[in-house]
């Protein structure tokens, strides 16, 4: 009889009755928390399915022989596709023109637009009409930026970067044709540069005033004080640039389509990936082998950037 | 004394001047190519053929070229609906989603609100083109190949991230005090939300929204694998426009004028906000 209490008799002890309000008190915490993860989930669970499932699949299909067209069955092959890669020519091409394209891009807009936005940090007649006029190449869209650039730019017959060249005496030169990677980079640059600018301009713009106003006041140089109290201060401003470029410009497609339509010396691994299956190679199995090479390659950066994002939310806790 | 800090003031509104004046140059070097497309837009095509002019006759026919339908080719209005649709239905979608989630990010956030942040920001680092052959499969076995709804629903994923962390430092701005004071009055949840915290976020909810809209807007690689025919959206229709045979450098300029006009309205009247949202919530 009484090793069979039951926890809630009316006359138990006033340890029962502790632990049935820490009961009660541990339930109202669980519901509490699941109250407060509710709205989350929605989100998340979208997200999960929608972004994350894909990848498993992707590396499913990496490990088979598998083509579309014409419909094969689809055969296990383990990691042959991943070892045909590194014999592929085009696969090498593709990944060169990956790193160069995403390195470069990243790097000059992130110094153009760092120069940039300091002359935007200074009073000066009409700077919110400079800036507007700044960012806008990076609302356009990237279809039409690479058809303006390629047809009215670039082109050797009615583009104006000939037109000029031409008033100083040189003759013609089919800029795509013979730099279509460089073609590419410079519209990317042209591209990115803005939203560089923007990120360093609201660093610029957060900056203490009263230490420069202090550096200023003990005599230190124009120079002292951008190496020494600017660049400093604007360094997670880089970082956050570097990642978020980064993670963009690995991925370009529209502008390769539109400005040089691929080729070995123009297509990035996206692109080809795109060509040797979707785009007519339909060949899901290499295919997938090539996507998956990226997704490890922006893992590696994603590592790297995730460093810098947990260094820029220290320290801050809404809770 | 007097002449020599007279001298060095002169020297630095004199910098101060050309500095200036590089600023102009540079923005207006940065816009030319833009201002050179709305330009010859509205040429005739013999003038936008060769080399270049400033000075022409401007018409308004070439606008009329592009906007007119050709059976069996995608028109648009058709690829206007389309974008439309497609871009006003996955932002909504986005909001729907990313505030929920956001509050519980911020404002009363969970245990572990930082991997979940993570989590949703790692999915951004991730490329598409890692999922693109899945979707594509699935896609085709649903039946969804060429369908706006394929497009709304990846525009979604894509978009929510970005919603969800710029979404996050916006209602981080918003006072914890002004909360528990309308707590301590009695207000509950939706009084709270109401009375407090959405008059707060407002501006950062249109913000948001708008970028999502700048990026849907502006989609190609996913519309062009998924979405090739019936449900084109502005980008593909632009593409469209170049053309192998004759010349179409003028109907192009129109095409590219009309597909980028929208959304760079959009984004000039937002830009400050939705800086502050993406910059100023990674570092505070």
């Amino acid at each position: 009889m009484t090793d069979t209490q039951p926890d809630t008799a009316p006359d138990a002890g006033p340890d029962t009755r502790d632990e049935e309000r820490a009961e009660e008190r541990r339930h109202l915490e669980r519901r509490e928390k699941w109250i407060r993860r509710l709205p989350l989930l929605p989100a998340l669970l979208f997200t999960i399915v929608i972004t994350q499932v894909p990848f498993v699949f992707s590396l499913f299909y990496s490990l088979t022989d598998w083509k579309i067209i014409p419909p094969t069955p689809r055969t296990f092959i383990g990691f042959d596709n991943f070892t045909d890669l590194v014999d592929n020519q085009f696969f090498r091409d593709a990944a060169w023109v990956s790193v160069v394209m995403t390195a470069s891009a990243v790097l000059l807009s992130l110094i153009l637009g760092t120069g940039i936005a300091l002359l935007l940090d200074r009073k000066f007649f009409g700077q919110g009409f400079v800036r507007t006029l700044l960012i806008t190449p990076f609302l356009v869209m990237p279809v039409v930026a690479g058809l303006v650039w390629k047809n009215q730019v670039f082109s050797s017959q009615y583009g104006v970067i000939n037109w000029l060249l031409n008033l100083v005496g040189i003759d013609n030169v089919e800029f795509v044709t013979r730099y279509p990677l460089w073609s590419i980079v410079i519209v990317l640059v042209w591209e990115w540069t803005p939203f560089m600018m923007l990120i360093i301009l609201a660093g610029l713009q957060g900056q203490p005033t009263d230490v420069l106003e202090a550096a200023r006041v003990d005599g230190a140089t124009n120079r002292a004080i951008f190496f020494q109290i600017t660049l400093p201060h604007l360094k997670p401003y880089l970082e956050l640039g570097t990642l978020l470029g980064s993670i963009y410009l690995i991925q370009v497609f529209d502008q390769i389509e539109v400005i040089t339509g691929g080729g070995p010396d123009s297509s990035n691994i996206p692109f080809f990936v795109f060509q040797r299956s979707i785009g007519g190679g339909w060949d899901f199995g290499a295919a997938s082998a090539m996507s998956i090479v990226v997704v490890i390659a922006s893992i590696v950066l994603a590592n790297l950037g995730l460093r810098v994002l947990s260094g820029l939310l220290e320290g801050e806790d809404p809770a | 004394m007097s002449s020599d800090t007279g001298l060095v003031v002169g020297q630095k509104r004199w910098t101060s001047w050309a500095l200036g004046l590089l600023a102009w140059a540079v923005g207006l070097l940065f816009f030319f190519p833009i201002f050179w497309m709305v330009l010859n837009g509205f040429k005739e095509e013999i003038d936008a053929n060769s080399s270049p002019q400033l000075f022409f006759d401007p018409t308004l026919d070439r606008y009329r070229d592009v906007t007119s339908e050709t059976p069996g080719l995608l028109g648009f209005k058709e690829a206007f609906a389309n974008s439309f649709w497609i871009v006003l239905i996955s932002t909504i979608l986005v909001m729907i989603l990313a505030v929920p989630a956001a509050y519980s990010l911020a404002i009363r956030p969970v245990r572990k609100w930082r991997d979940v942040l993570f989590f949703f920001i790692s999915t951004k680092f991730l490329p598409i083109v890692g999922a693109i052959l899945p979707l594509w499969i699935i896609a085709r076995d649903l039946d969804l190949l060429n369908t706006r709804t394929v497009l709304i629903i990846l525009y979604t994923a894509m978009n929510l991230p970005l919603a969800v962390w710029m979404l996050r430092s916006f209602f981080m701005e918003v006072p914890r005090e002004l909360i528990e004071a309308a707590q301590i009055d009695g207000a509950g949840l939706r009084g709270q939300l109401t009375s407090v915290v959405m008059p707060i976020v407002a501006p950062g909810l249109a913000a948001t929204a708008l970028l999502c809209v700048i990026f849907a807007w502006n989609e190609f690689f996913l519309a062009v694998q998924l979405n090739p025919v019936d449900g084109s959206t502005m980008p593909i229709w632009v593409t469209s426009n170049v053309s192998t045979r004759g010349n179409f450098l003028a109907k192009l300029s129109a095409a590219s004028t009309l597909a980028t006009l929208p959304v760079v309205l959009a984004g000039w009247v937002a830009q400050k906000r939705m800086i502050r949202g993406l910059a100023m919530g990674a570092i505070k």
